[in-house]
């Protein structure tokens, strides 16, 4: 009974959705403000019935209801309770469920908190998050309905969660991809309701500005989480591959780092509008990509959904309609008359465009290296594969040009700054960076052309950020009512930016000054890897909740000194006849030491995988320091106070933004 | 001029759509064979029935064959056999089988079981002759001409329909070229 | 004594790592040799696998393509020499690194055309800029006008 109350609910969420997508457009063109009303009850009820479709899945999963399809094929009654419930999202029907709630999340999480905005402008973006909706309700009811029924046969168990899934990884990583995702298409609907109204203004750049970076924080941390998973879970100690579902994360994650930096030049100095709402449109076309590519089957990859043709059409119409429709809107309505303001070559502006020049190659380039072989094939021209080795040599010197700029714009001021004067500011930070990266560099041993590139680059950006956030402290009460003195989207940047440096660093030092040796070794070996001494000392069968395993015992040695142990274990999983490799892993902040076990080479010789891992935690840890930043820059005052400047200043941004779009069609 | 710019966007996302939509449907794990158009590579392998009698390439010259690569521990050459032996006995299609990391006696049992479809087995314990021929994983069926020319190679099973649509066409054609 | 202890315990320790230091799972004379061993394996995609280099696939073909880079890199052959054993066999699609020819000049040459590209459109933008400066280095009646009433505004909003 309970599953047809889901897909009932569904249904209803897709009737409200499409309410909402034309109710409160027509009454904002109509300027009637009774159909503008419905907006927030018809956005919070498809929140609603979602919610529900989303509960009684889960409850199927708990209580292990095997007469819906997706439960038996996704769950099986050995499964612990934490793996039932990260289960609901551990296929496609599922996680598609929840992507769609937290698109409705997000267009609830609109209209709670944008009542300070003007109300037409509220009604077009709902409505447009509502078409958005439609698309997807439409897509998990004709396609891909999680609450499909195997009556009258009902199987006796569940096939059993994938064991790649059986993991923190999977209760963690999805939900935060997704609303990074998903959170996009917040800027996105703002982006077409500005379009659509003809007001491209600083305002709805101040207004898209908050909703942009807490979703790029979101996809900051669900990337890092899914680096993270794939590194301690695969088995194989990598921690990103260019594979193409990784890829797919990356594209809107690079692209909506761009449009963090162009919305504020769009919001500071009014600029660049026409540039700054393309990319809020390429952001989420290229969240939709990333979900085409991975539900569609067309690419090959370790992390993919199972194919389904029937899908991949069905989401390539959605996203055909979504991004030629945008586009096209785009192209009739973006302003190309210039806004008369002044920037000097080396104003902080122009920095940011660089910036954007850069971000938007890198967004590129990782679209067509993925891409690439598709169109290869498409003209009969070969099977190639685009891996690692290309993009490695590709995509580091953009990182080190992003990463060099970034050191210097963070002097530079709006509208103008003074050569000589910023030559003479980089001095001392080019000087302390130079030392401090010959020094981590002898310290790991080795000169390497590209590691010390990528060690000057983190160690530039972080010594800039933190020049200028000493400057800018500098005040007579004192350093610390100075540091206090700074507003939270300041301290956003800072954190934002070395997080960034931190993940250069890490990579680098990772990618170039790691270890990895493939040994054979028997019991009572012991093995080099760097500075430390393993030593294999045991290796036994254990019997987990649903698996049985290979469990090899092993000391860690350093000088010596035995600092730990480490048990890595190789799982069989008899439902779904799977093996695992299952590495373990000492952490610690300045290295790793990951052992896995490999094939059996003899009755009691193994291949052992032993790796060295320096700063590989500061990857995933400068991927949380980004997005800490990102939370903080939106908790700034400037986005809560000052309320009824912004109506104001909405209002007179209609009348020049309408004054504008009248230049633009003529 | 400074508004068509703005359709370039729109222009570059319909160019992709369509490579997009090419791909769908096609399965991106099936490769073409590197060795299409080049002659078996040597081999000097025992035959199955008989380790004192040593098969090379000339057991694929002379007629026109499909060179069938498979073991007893792959589970769809156990689906796919039933087809094979229709092959070999219906349509007359001269079949080599090529026992792919194997062991004799499996081998052997799994042929009484289902019946032989083969003209010869090449015994290849060691999958020496499978990693020349760029085998990846069993089954897989290579079509060869009479010159002893690598014409085709299908991965996967062999069923109806792959021999109409795909098989048969290659071998009439490698047929009409010897 | 307790002096003497450690020291022996200590050559005991030491002994026992040197004795005891383990071969590869394939036996390298030099680190060097084993760097490029790890480095060849790591390019070369297995052709059975979902996206998996040989390095990482347990595949059994993976296992065999790894013990022909190894016999072809004792026989003496160049990285160039291995890959080409094994493009000939499986394929290009088998290599992770795509060579440089007519199908893919554009895919290699990519970033650079972009960077150059966007840096000329980001010099005409501030060139532009700059030309607009001097030509309007004094303000206008009109835009005086304008920066009097958005003032006056300020105010009022204070």
């Amino acid at each position: 009974m309970y599953p047809e109350l889901g897909q009932v609910s569904l249904i209803l969420a897709l009737l409200l959705a499409l309410l909402l997508s034309v109710v409160p457009l027509a009454g904002a063109l109509t300027g009637r403000d009774s159909l503008q009303a419905f907006a927030r009850p018809l956005a919070s009820g498809m929140f609603v019935f979602t919610g529900l479709a989303f509960a009684i899945l889960t409850h199927a999963f708990m209580v292990d209801d095997f007469s819906v399809a997706y439960v038996a094929n996704n769950s099986n009654s050995m499964l612990p309770w934490f793996y039932k419930f990260s289960a609901v999202w551990g296929g496609h029907e599922g996680s598609l469920l929840l992507w769609i709630l937290m698109l409705t999340g997000w267009t609830l999480a609109v209209a709670v908190f944008s009542r300070k905005l003007p109300s037409t402008m509220v009604s077009q973006v709902l409505s447009v998050m509502g078409m958005v909706c439609v698309g997807f309700f439409l897509f998990i009811i004709l396609t891909s309905n999680p609450f499909d029924r195997l009556l009258p046969n009902i199987p006796a168990d569940g096939q059993d969660l994938n064991p790649l899934l059986q993991d923190f990884g999977l209760i963690v990583h999805p939900p935060m991809l997704y609303m990074g995702y998903v959170g996009f298409s917040v800027a996105f609907a703002f982006a077409l309701a500005a379009l659509i109204n003809g007001r491209l203004d600083a305002a709805w750049a101040r207004w898209s500005r908050p909703w942009t970076t807490v979703a790029w924080s979101f996809l900051t941390i669900g990337i890092a989480l899914g680096s993270w998973w794939a590194y301690y879970e695969l088995g194989w100690g990598g921690w990103w591959f260019w594979d193409p579902v990784e890829n797919a994360s990356l594209l809107p994650w690079l692209s909506g780092t761009a449009l963090m930096h162009s919305l504020a030049v769009t919001e500071k100095r009014g600029v660049f509008k026409s540039w700054t709402v393309l990319l809020a449109i390429v952001t989420f076309a290229l969240s939709l990509l990333g979900t085409f590519l991975v539900r569609s089957g067309v690419l090959t990859s370790v992390h993919a959904f199972a194919s389904d043709p029937e899908r991949g059409t069905f989401l390539l119409m959605l996203l055909g309609i979504t991004v030629i429709g945008s586009l096209a809107l785009y192209a009739f309505r973006a302003p190309v008359v210039h806004v008369r303001s002044r920037y000097g070559s080396l104003s902080r502006e122009i920095f940011l465009l660089l910036n954007n020049v850069l971000l938007v190659t890198a967004t590129l380039l990782v679209a067509i290296g993925t891409l690439y072989p598709l169109v290869l094939d498409y003209l009969d021209m070969g099977k190639l594969s685009i891996g690692e080795p290309f993009f490695n040599t590709t995509f580091s010197p953009l990182a080190v040009a992003t990463g060099l700029l970034l050191g210097a714009g963070v002097f530079s001021r709006w509208k103008k700054t003074d050569g000589g004067w910023l030559g003479r500011k980089l001095l001392w930070p080019l000087a302390v960076s130079l030392t401090a990266s010959v020094a981590v560099i002898l310290i790991y041993g080795g000169f390497k052309p590209w590691a010390f590139a990528g060690v000057f680059t983190a160690v530039w950006v972080a010594v800039a950020t933190l020049w200028d956030l000493w400057d800018k402290s500098a005040s007579r009460q004192g350093r610390l009512h100075g540091l206090k003195r700074q507003s939270r989207s300041y301290w956003g940047m800072v954190l934002g930016h070395l997080g960034v440096a931190m993940v250069m660093a890490g990579a680098t030092v990772v990618s170039n000054y790691g270890i990895e040796r493939d040994v054979r070794m028997v019991p009572g070996d012991s093995a080099m890897v760097g500075d430390y001494e393993i030593v294999f000392t045991d290796i036994g069968n254990r019997r987990g909740a649903n698996f049985t395993a290979q469990y090899g015992s092993f000391d860690v040695l350093l000088d010596g000194k035995k600092i730990t142990e480490l048990h890595p274990e190789k799982r069989n999983y008899p439902v779904g006849m799977s093996v695992m490799t299952e590495a373990d892993i000492d952490g610690g902040l300045f290295r790793d030491i990951f052992v896995a076990i490999g094939e059996r080479i003899s009755d009691d010789a193994w291949a052992i995988r032993l790796q060295y891992k320096p700063l590989i935690r500061w990857l995933w840890l400068g991927a949380l320091v980004m997005a800490i930043g990102g939370f903080l820059a939106i908790a700034d005052k400037r986005y809560r106070i000052r309320e009824k400047n912004q109506v104001k200043v909405a209002d007179r941004a209609a009348k020049t933004g309408s004054a504008q779009a009248a230049g633009a069609t003529s | 001029m400074k508004r068509l710019l703005l359709f370039l966007p729109l222009v570059i996302a319909v160019g992709v759509g369509i490579f997009l939509a090419a791909g769908i449907g096609k399965d991106p794990t099936k490769l073409e064979s590197a060795r299409i158009g080049k002659p078996v590579p040597a081999f000097s392998l025992e035959n199955l029935n008989d380790p004192t009698q040593l098969l090379d390439e000339s057991v694929l010259k002379g007629e026109v064959a499909l060179l069938n690569v498979w073991a007893e521990w792959c589970p769809s050459c156990w689906d796919e056999h039933e087809y094979l032996m229709w092959l070999s006995k219906e349509k007359g299609v001269r079949i080599v089988g090529l026992n792919y990391k194997d062991q004799r006696e499996t081998a052997f049992s799994f042929l009484g079981r289902l019946g032989n479809p083969y003209d010869e087995i090449i015994f290849d314990p060691k999958g020496s002759l499978g990693f020349d021929l760029g085998v990846y994983g069993a089954p897989e069926t290579f079509v060869i001409d009479a010159n002893g020319i690598v014409q085709y190679r299908h991965v996967g099973v062999v069923n109806k329909q792959v021999w109409e649509e795909v098989l048969q066409p290659v071998i009439q054609k490698a047929k009409g070229n010897s | 004594m307790r002096n003497i202890h450690g020291a022996l315990l200590l050559l005991i320790l030491c002994a026992f790592g040197a004795q005891a230091e383990v071969s590869e799972v394939y036996d390298f004379d030099t680190r060097a040799e084993e760097q490029r061993y790890q480095n060849l394996i790591a390019e070369l995609r297995c052709p059975k696998c979902q996206n998996q280099n040989i390095a990482d696939s347990n595949a059994p073909i993976s296992k065999d393509m790894r013990d022909q880079v190894y016999r072809l890199m004792k026989n003496g052959a160049t990285n160039d020499e291995i890959v080409g054993d094994l493009v000939g066999r499986f394929g290009e699609f088998v290599q992770y690194k795509p060579p440089v020819d007519k199908r893919t000049i554009l895919l290699w040459a990519f970033p650079a055309i972009a960077v150059v590209v966007g840096v000329a459109i980001v010099a005409g933008v501030a060139i532009r800029s700059r030309k607009r400066e001097k030509e309007e280095s004094a303000l206008s009646p009109e835009e005086l006008a304008r920066v009097k009433k958005m003032l006056a505004d300020k105010d009022q909003q204070a």
